[in-house]
């Protein structure tokens, strides 16, 4: 157990130096991507992690959702519902950066590219999961029925997301994997822009370990 | 021995809760009441505000096509829920369940959603393609697109309609967790519809028509594994 505690503390204390350390990398080390307005391409440190972390939430959402109805464990639920809620955070910050730096380089705050639409979607998708789990009293119903949405609309969200978008031109700059299928960065945008990724990450699943506990401790508070 | 005989009763329970719906559903005509009546309304309110005179020659079909697919959107949210949501208000659905499989009672009650959602379809369309002046050039493409689109509204807002029939506030509920669902079909089916409106040539649209079968049998499929937990909830 100690050792377990110990092993947090440095794990989350490196996140805060890494954290620190990637926005000054971000703003002061990293030079400008070259064919973007100004310094805008910075945005890419913040901006993509985000959105990755907001889909990623999702399917681990869909996931936990997928073995709650096999196992009914109620902690399949918490752990979906948390995914959901941080989900649905990170996405909304990733359309307000989204939405920033089309403004700054494509003058417009949001003119329907194929991308805009789609984490359009995926926000509509997480508030209509939490509108329901919030119409749903009973944890048991609420879990079921939450889990049985949620898998209708992970197989819903690919045909917005890789369908229609490839029948379109986008405006939104080649995403990371693409199809050169190789990394078109220069070396030190690379080195921050997957630091920044793996730390947001992490910093996604401690947030996301902090909300089962908490949603436990509520649970076991009602029941006694 | 109940196992076997239950999943070969699928196809026989399904027509028997179809014919079931389309009775019932004739005795008090409310969900084609509201259906149809919305459906006209919005057509009403639409050509006079609108009609065939006030767009110009290159908006009409984009403005057309949007229009016609929130009037077919709207009537579906209108009128579908009902399928599920009065088996829970009049306590019928203990029986339901008791005496049919759950697939069959998808199947049923989503054939006879797709039949509603059709007649309101086949009603308004002509209508509205009169009352708007909205020239079709590829008629085919626009009838199968009608098909796959009203089957996939019927299709996601069935399932959708069993989730709400448990919860709270079911009416305000149910647009706001089809809409996501639903947004798909609809912004292919409106994309689509314009190309048939401005194109004569079928395989201009053909893309379209196989992003909508896609979604229809992804979504279906879907609604099929997980209705079983909804249904037994």
């Amino acid at each position: 157990m100690r050792v377990v505690r110990g092993l947090g503390f440095t794990v989350k204390a490196l996140l805060g130096l890494g954290m620190a350390a990637i926005c000054w990398a971000a703003f002061l080390w990293a030079r400008p991507a070259q064919n973007f307005v100004g310094e805008s391409s910075r945005i890419v440190f913040f901006h993509v992690p985000m959105a990755w972390v907001s889909t990623l939430a999702f399917f681990i959402a869909a996931w936990h959702s997928a073995v709650y109805l096999r196992k009914r464990r109620i902690e399949n639920d918490d752990a979906a519902a948390g995914a959901a809620r941080l989900g649905f955070v990170f996405c909304v910050l990733a359309t307000v950066t989204g939405s920033i730096f089309a403004r700054v380089m494509w003058n417009s705050y949001w003119n329907w590219d194929p991308r805009e639409t789609s984490i359009v979607l995926l926000l509509l998708v997480y508030g209509a999961y939490l509108g329901l789990r919030g119409a749903l009293e009973d944890p048991e119903r609420r879990a079921t029925l939450s889990a049985a949405y949620a898998l209708v609309a992970v197989v819903t969200v690919p045909f917005l997301t890789f369908a229609v978008p490839r029948m379109y031109q986008s405006l939104h700059p080649d995403t990371v994997l693409n199809v050169r299928g190789r990394v078109e960065m220069s070396a030190d945008i690379r080195t921050v822009f997957f630091s920044s990724m793996v730390a947001f990450m992490i910093l996604f699943f401690w947030m996301w370990n902090l909300d089962r506990r908490v949603s436990r401790i509520v649970r076991e508070r009602a029941a006694a | 021995m109940s196992a076997p005989r239950k999943a070969a009763g699928v196809l026989p329970a399904a027509i028997a809760v179809f014919r079931r719906e389309l009775l019932a559903e004739w005795r008090t005509r409310v969900a084609v009441n509201s259906l149809f009546l919305f459906a006209f309304a919005v057509l009403v309110l639409v050509a006079y505000a609108v009609g065939p005179t006030r767009l110009s020659p290159e908006d009409r079909p984009t403005v057309n096509a949007v229009l016609l697919w929130i009037v077919l959107f709207f009537s579906a949210m209108t009128g579908l829920s009902r399928t599920f949501v009065h088996e829970e208000d009049a306590g019928t659905a203990a029986a339901l369940r008791l005496s049919a499989p759950p697939s069959g009672v998808l199947l049923g009650k989503l054939l006879a959603n797709m039949a509603l959602l059709g007649a309101v379809t086949a009603f308004i369309v002509p209508l509205f393609v009169v009352l708007m002046g909205f020239e079709i050039r590829d008629p085919p493409l626009f009838v199968l697109l009608l098909l796959l689109g009203t089957f996939g509204l019927a299709s996601a807002s069935t399932f959708t309609a069993a989730l709400v029939s448990k919860a709270s506030a079911k009416g305000a509920l149910f647009a706001v967790l089809a809409i996501p669902l639903l947004l798909p079909p609809l912004v292919g089916a409106v994309l689509a519809t314009r190309v048939a409106a401005t194109e004569a040539d079928f395989s201009a649209g053909i893309d379209f028509a196989r992003l909508l079968v896609a979604y229809d049998g992804v979504v279906t499929t879907a609604a099929f594994m997980l209705f079983d937990a909804v249904w037994r909830e």
